[in-house]
């Protein structure tokens, strides 16, 4: 019985995390194009999605990397860019923390933007499965999304910049990072982060090695959290006077 | 300001693989903290309510200026960017879709830019 509830868990993995293949395919090949035009080979591209698995934090390294920026500007920006996932795990930490270490370690290493909607829409929609089903699920969501960011980081690498410009692939970043916050905007709290995110950016752009982004994030962030205590404090989302 | 018009070559490997290795180490870090380490014993509350908004803080930060200011037009605004920004932005907000703002926000990036030549 648990082995077929297992082997179910699986498939509905398998088939929420196939169709963010349409996005995968497009970022990686776009990072693979990018990091060649940067004059990366393809062993030093592939190693960045394999060793670093996270498309936004690449892009910002290599492009940082090709501005000559000191290597502690290029790890603290690409680390804050990946400092979300942190926050996946602490959200995926009570539904995965009784699986054995070894399998943790593992799921640490998997988790990324797509892999995270997946599964924590899915645990929410099915409070009776349990850690075997839960374990099923994420390693069933992210078999179509993983080894498809290498294969495509590999293919966009072996293309180099054959690709035309008419493809506006440029713009498969903005557009999948736009996509993915958008629904998240469901707060006043993340919409006065983001907002004053954009703004700082914005007003930052000018700093030297893209330090904008730094002050961005800090001050998106402390942002959030205070807007959420305040409304914490006063009741039906209300500031007092 | 436009951002990566020149494209510079990567020429330092030794910053290279510098920047591989510590990236790697330290986004492996930022996965494994809660799942592996501190598990479910309790964090200061400040510190989660911080990383609550770790991802809608830093990835409008980094978005905002590709669409002002495309590196494909020399970092001139360039309408049909915008309008699929716009888009894709509204779709996602309504709807709750991720791949469908992903899918409307690439049909009108591709039909603008074919209406506009």
């Amino acid at each position: 019985m648990t082995h077929s509830t297992t082997r179910r868990a699986f498939r509905k993995g398998l088939q929420d995390g196939a169709p963010f293949a349409v996005v995968i395919v497009p970022f990686g090949l776009l990072f693979g194009v990018v990091a060649t035009n940067a004059g990366l080979n393809v062993i030093e591209a592939l190693s960045f999605s394999i060793v670093v698995i996270a498309g936004a934090a690449q892009f910002t390294a290599v492009q940082l990397l090709s501005e000559n920026a000191p290597t502690w500007v290029v790890l603290a920006s690409a680390l804050a860019v990946n400092l979300r996932m942190a926050m996946y795990s602490a959200s995926l930490t009570p539904h995965l923390g009784a699986a054995p270490l070894w399998k943790r370690a593992i799921i640490a290493y998997f988790l990324v933007d797509q892999t995270y909607a997946c599964a924590h829409m899915a645990y929410e929609k099915n409070p009776d499965w349990g850690l075997p089903e839960k374990l099923s699920y994420f390693f069933g969501a992210l078999a179509p999304v993983c080894p498809l960011w290498y294969a495509a980081t590999f293919a966009g690498a072996m293309v180099g910049n054959t690709i035309p410009p008419e493809m506006a692939l440029d713009f498969a970043v903005p557009i999948t990072f736009i996509a993915i916050i958008a629904p998240m905007l469901n707060t006043g709290a993340h919409r006065a982060a983001a907002l004053v995110s954009v703004a700082m950016a914005l007003l930052f752009s000018g700093l030297p090695y893209n330090m904008g982004l730094l002050v961005a994030a800090v001050a998106g962030m402390v942002t959030g959290a205070e807007v959420e205590r305040r409304m914490a404090l006063a009741p039906f989302g209300r500031v007092p006077e | 300001m436009n951002p990566a018009t020149d494209t510079a070559l990567i020429t330092d490997k030794t910053a290279l693989w510098t920047v591989i290795v510590l990236l790697g180490l330290g986004s492996y870090g930022l996965r494994f903290v809660f799942l592996g380490l501190i598990g479910n014993r309790a964090m200061p509350e400040w510190v989660l309510r911080h990383l609550r908004y770790t991802a809608v803080a830093v990835l409008p930060a980094l978005v905002a200026p590709l669409v002002l200011w495309p590196s494909a037009t020399g970092g001139d605004p360039d309408t049909a960017r915008l309008l699929a920004a716009a888009v894709t932005l509204v779709v996602g907000y309504i709807t709750r879709n991720v791949l469908a703002a992903i899918g409307l926000g690439a049909v009108t990036l591709y039909s603008m830019l074919w209406l506009l030549g």
